[in-house]
Order: C-alpha cells, then sequence, then structure tokens
C-alpha cells in the first residue's frame, strides 16, 4: 500500500518547483517554497512546529533541485542551490537521498518484551537466549537491550507470542542490505550495496528518502528550445486516465519535441532474448534469466556475479529505443520517463540517453502547467508497437514476449517468475546460481518490483488500475508473432 | 428514493494528487444501492496555487468535498442519507 500523504508531499514540493521554474525569478521563488507552502499562521500538519515543517520542506526543495540532501550546509539559502542547479552539465551518480531529520522520528530495531508477558514459570526466553540478554525481574522478563543480538530465538520461544521485534521500515524492505541506522538513528544508504529498487522509499513512514531529480536539467533544456525528446517506458502508458495518442498530445504540450514508445525497443529485446536462450539450450545451458530489469542488473553486478553466466546479454528496451532514437535526431536530448529508479545508473552509463525522468515528476508537470490529457486530441505514434512488447512492464509479460518471439515449439520454452525482489527471492537466485539450474524453468524472469514496472516506486496509477490499462492498450495492438 | 450522486474527479491534479486511489471506490454494501458513483473530468477547483493542495475533489450532491480519501466519502454519504431519512420522517 502506497503511502498518499508523503505522495502527496513530495509531488506538491515538484509542482511548486516547476511553477518557479517558469515564474520571473527561479532562485527567488524556488527560496520561497517552504513558506509558501506553510505561510505565517498556518496549520503544522506534521511536525512540532511551523519552522520545522519550513526546514523539513526546504530540504524536501533540495531532491527535487536534483541535490543530495546530506551534502546541505545549512548556511546556503535555497535560492543559492537553485541557481546552482541550473548550471550543473552532470547527472548525480546515486538516484537516492535520505533526509535526515525526517529519519529521526523512527526508533532502531530491538527486540520488545511486551506487556502481554505473563509472568510464566517456564521461561522459556530466559533459556532460548545464548547471550544471557533476559532476566526475570519480580517474575517478569526483562531484556538488557545492550547484550541482545536480535538473533530473535527468545520470540519463537515464547508461549504467548509477547515478545516482538521493532523493524525498521525501510531496513525490511531494502532487499540487499543497503540502508541501515547509524549510531545517530540516521537511515544511511551504502551506495556500494543499493541497486536503486527504491523500495525503501515506497515504505518509508517519513518520506525520508527522495530521488534526485533531473525535472530543472530536463526544463532548462526545454525552454532554452533544444529538441528534447521523451523515451516513455511501457508502463506509462497506464498512468494517466486518458488515451496513448493524447498522453502522446500532453508529452508534446510539456515541451518534448517527439516521443518514442520504448515499447518499441522491448520488441527488439524480446526477439533477441528469444535467440539468445535458443543459443543457450543448445549449448546445455539448464536455463537463462531475462535482463531488463534495472535493479535486477545492479543486483547480479553487486551482489550475485555468480548469476552472471545465466543472464540473458540481451540489452533493455530502453538501450534498443534510445539508439534508434539517437540515429534518427543525432542532435536531440533523450529523456527516459521511468516508473523506476534503478534506471538512474543505466542512464547514466548509456551515451544514447541524456536524463531521467519519473512518472510522479511527469505528473507534477501535467498538474503545473495545467494540462488535461483527457481532453486533449489524439497524436498517434509513428511506430505502432506490438501486443507483448506493450505487456512488458507487467509481471509475466517479458517472458511471454520472448514465447512470442520464440520460433520452436512453444513447450521447449518454460517460463518462470521472480516477481518482486526480497530477501527470499534473493536467496532463491542465489541458489539456481549456485546449483546452476532452476527448477522451476529455463526462462527466468526477474522484475524487482511485485506486479512489474506498472507497479513501480515512482508510478502515479493504483497497481490495479494501471495493469488493467496496460492490458487493454496491449490488447488493441497485433501480436509479436503475426509481425515477425 | 433518489440516489445520493457521487462525483470523483479524475482530472490531472485530483488524480496526480491521490484520487487515483479513488478508481473502483468500493462502498459497504449497506450503501451500494443507495449511490450513483460517476467519474468526472476536471472540476476546476483545483486551478490556483492554494487549491491544488486540496485536490483531490470530490462533488457529492452538489457538496465539494476537499482531500477527498475513501473513508470521508463514505462518511459523508452516510450522513446525507441520515439527514434525508430524518427530513422524510
Ligand atoms: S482536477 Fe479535479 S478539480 Fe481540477
Amino acid at each position: 500500500m502506497r503511502q498518499i500523504e508523503i505522495q502527496k508531499l513530495k509531488r506538491e514540493i515538484l509542482v511548486y518547483l516547476i511553477k518557479a521554474f517558469y515564474s520571473a525569478d527561479f532562485a527567488e521563488q524556488v527560496r520561497l517554497i517552504p513558506y509558501d507552502m506553510r505561510p505565517k499562521g498556518s496549520a503544522v500538519p506534521f511536525r512540532c512546529c511551523i519552522h520545522k515543517e519550513r526546514a523539513v520542506l526546504r530540504s524536501r526543495t533540495l531532491a527535487g533541485l536534483g541535490l543530495a540532501i546530506e551534502d546541505d550546509n545549512e548556511r546556503t539559502e535555497l535560492s543559492i542551490y537553485a541557481a546552482q542547479s541550473l548550471q550543473r552539465t552532470k547527472n548525480a551518480e546515486h538516484p537516492l537521498t535520505v533526509l535526515g531529520s525526517a529519519c529521526q522520528g523512527c526508533a532502531e530495531s530491538f527486540i520488545h518484551i511486551t506487556d502481554l508477558c505473563q509472568n510464566c514459570v517456564a521461561k522459556s526466553c530466559i533459556n532460548s537466549c545464548k547471550f544471557g540478554a533476559i532476566t526475570a525481574t519480580r517474575g517478569r522478563a526483562v531484556i538488557n537491550n545492550a547484550q541482545c543480538k536480535k538473533c530473535c530465538l527468545c520470540i519463537k520461544a515464547c508461549p504467548y507470542q509477547a515478545i516482538v521485534k521493532t523493524i525498521v521500515p525501510c531496513e525490511n524492505a531494502c532487499p540487499t542490505g543497503a540502508i541501515a541506522k547509524d549510531t545517530n538513528g540516521l537511515a544511511r544508504i551504502d551506495t556500494a550495496k543499493c541497486i536503486a529498487c527504491g523500495h525503501c522509499l515506497v515504505v518509508c513512514p517519513f518520506g525520508a528518502i527522495h530521488n534526485k531529480s533531473q525535472l530543472i536539467d530536463v526544463l532548462k533544456k526545454i525552454k532554452t528550445r533544444q529538441k528534447v525528446i521523451a523515451l516513455i517506458a511501457p508502463a506509462l502508458l497506464g498512468q494517466m486516465p486518458c488515451t496513448a495518442g493524447q498522453l502522446h498530445s500532453a508529452l508534446q504540450k510539456i515541451g518534448f519535441a517527439q516521443v518514442y514508445e520504448v515499447a518499441q525497443g522491448a520488441e527488439t529485446t524480446a526477439r533477441v532474448e528469444a535467440k539468445d536462450l535458443r543459443q543457450r539450450l543448445q549449448k546445455g545451458l539448464a536455463f537463462m534469466t531475462t535482463s531488463c530489469c534495472a535493479a535486477y542488473n545492479e543486483l547480479a553486478r553487486k551482489h550475485l556475479p555468480e548469476i552472471k553466466p545465466f543472464v540473458s546479454d540481451t540489452k533493455t528496451p530502453l538501450a534498443y529505443t534510445a539508439a534508434i532514437a539517437r540515429r534518427a535526431n543525432p542532435e536531440a536530448v533523450n529523456v527516459f520517463i521511468s516508473p523506476c529508479l534503478a534506471k538512474y545508473p543505466e542512464v547514466n552509463q548509456d551515451s544514447n540517453v541524456d536524463h531521467i525522468l519519473t512518472f510522479e515528476e511527469i505528473g507534477a508537470l501535467l498538474v503545473a502547467l495545467n494540462i488535461e490529457p483527457a481532453e486533449l486530441p489524439e497524436e498517434n505514434f509513428a511506430h505502432v508497437s506490438a501486443r507483448e512488447a506493450r505487456g512488458f512492464p507487467l509481471s509475466g509479460g517479458v517472458a511471454k514476449s520472448v514465447l512470442a518471439a520464440w520460433d520452436g515449439a512453444p513447450q521447449e520454452v518454460t517460463p518462470a517468475f521472480i516477481n518482486g525482489l526480497n530477501k527470499a527471492s534473493l536467496a532463491e537466485l542465489r541458489a539456481y546460481a549456485k546449483q546452476g539450474r532452476c527448477a522451476r524453468g529455463n526462462l527466468l524472469e526477474i522484475m524487482c518490483c511485485l506486479g512489474g514496472c506498472a507497479n513501480g516506486p515512482a508510478v502515479l496509477n493504483t497497481e490495479k488500475a494501471a495493469t488493467a490499462q496496460i492490458e487493454k492498450y496491449a490488447s488493441e495492438a497485433e501480436s509479436l508473432q503475426s509481425l515477425r | 428514493m433518489r440516489p445520493i450522486e457521487v462525483e470523483i474527479c479524475l482530472g490531472t491534479t485530483c488524480f496526480v494528487m491521490g484520487a487515483s486511489a479513488l478508481q473502483n471506490l468500493q462502498l459497504p454494501e449497506s450503501l451500494r444501492a443507495k449511490v450513483k458513483i460517476s467519474y468526472v473530468r476536471c472540476l476546476h477547483l483545483c486551478k490556483n496555487m492554494d487549491k491544488f493542495r486540496k485536490a483531490p475533489y470530490a462533488r457529492i450532491d452538489g457538496e465539494v468535498i476537499d482531500e477527498a480519501a475513501p473513508e470521508k466519502i463514505i462518511q459523508n454519504i452516510t450522513q446525507k442519507i441520515k439527514d434525508i431519512a430524518h427530513a422524510t420522517n
């Protein structure tokens, strides 16, 4: 379940930021964002006082400007930061940034013996603890957290379920152990371990984790009349209550000179991946994994080198689409429109893509610029994408595409799915890599977000509605099979 | 009895500010027969700077509801049904 209050707050800031960008004095209007959002005498919905509210909003604005909140020296005015962000020519390396002052609100993970403790005679908890952290005081079990190693054996031992482990949502959601509270209680992201899946950003109840937005960089190029092209992830077609053609018009209204569906490149991905699978099976390899999920590719690079031999060499739909766009318009700026943050590093590495904007940032642009896609005329795409390519962003969609592009007997391919990366599915993947085979099938589709890219960390729509819309859009197109 | 009319705005601002979660709004069984839900385009309640922040908007029998959320909508409907019952008694 997404946390609407937090999404709203972050989007509100983006809208203010965009309005500031198009105002007569960008830097000054940015400086005023915390004051405009919490004017004198206004209610204080979240924090202790209006000053803290504004301070937190100021920090969040930094992320909107594309800056790392951690690097803020607190003495520099937002206006200075705004002016600086207009000057930069390079994209940030890592997409995520943590707002420390929001983060302090949540307690470190520890083992807690609750009032449900019945003062029982058995004291299984004390017996279960290998570290002597639990003692009985006047019949009641008491835990010494300094001695506790959080092994959780006492939790299992207690017959009353009276012992609980409090969790830190971000730590709990992170599949790779890349985020943890430091000794000051602030969440820190270890960028060496982080795969930018964005799970922490989605679950944090304080909204402490932000992506460093490239809005300003893109708007600057649009405003200075450079030719800016949008490469839209297939999941975008399920994000606004309008048709694909209307969405196309809306993007043009924002200022994109041309729009490519990344589904176009997905057709190539499907075909190349089918060939790759054929060759691998002929060589006697037991299975192959898909290669289009950016978080998974980061995972393989940083945490699972042993799975590398099983990952398809096929490029991502974005890579193929960006190459097409670049060839046709060498002078243009290519912007990937993404449901996902793990694409940041991919975009940085791909010389055919210049920037990335999230669906949320596109949503904020539509709000700020008063664009109503559903009221716009239809604008067709130059390339009509295939059914399966449109379905790429749904769990199962990539495997379906490979099957549609498969030229042999369909039963030769046995698809299996990792639908959502978590600690358990990571362990499963590790086991497949180690054994060199996957009992569940020979084509393993991996999507780090549950439900697929349509449920990525930066989407606008609910998973259910997005899935239905994407399925409908896909059903209107010809199959890859008939286009072969 | 005429049904209570619920209009939920799926204009850009409302949608982006949370109305996406109001699509396929599920009402409690007891209300369903008494309510007619429709999804509408921008109600033009959002178009200035302070007001966009109060989105999403809904209209229930003509009454504007800001920061519309399922609970808020259901509460308002329940109240209206009560009021009507009261008035006809
Ligand atoms: S979008 Fe709902 S009132 Fe304008």
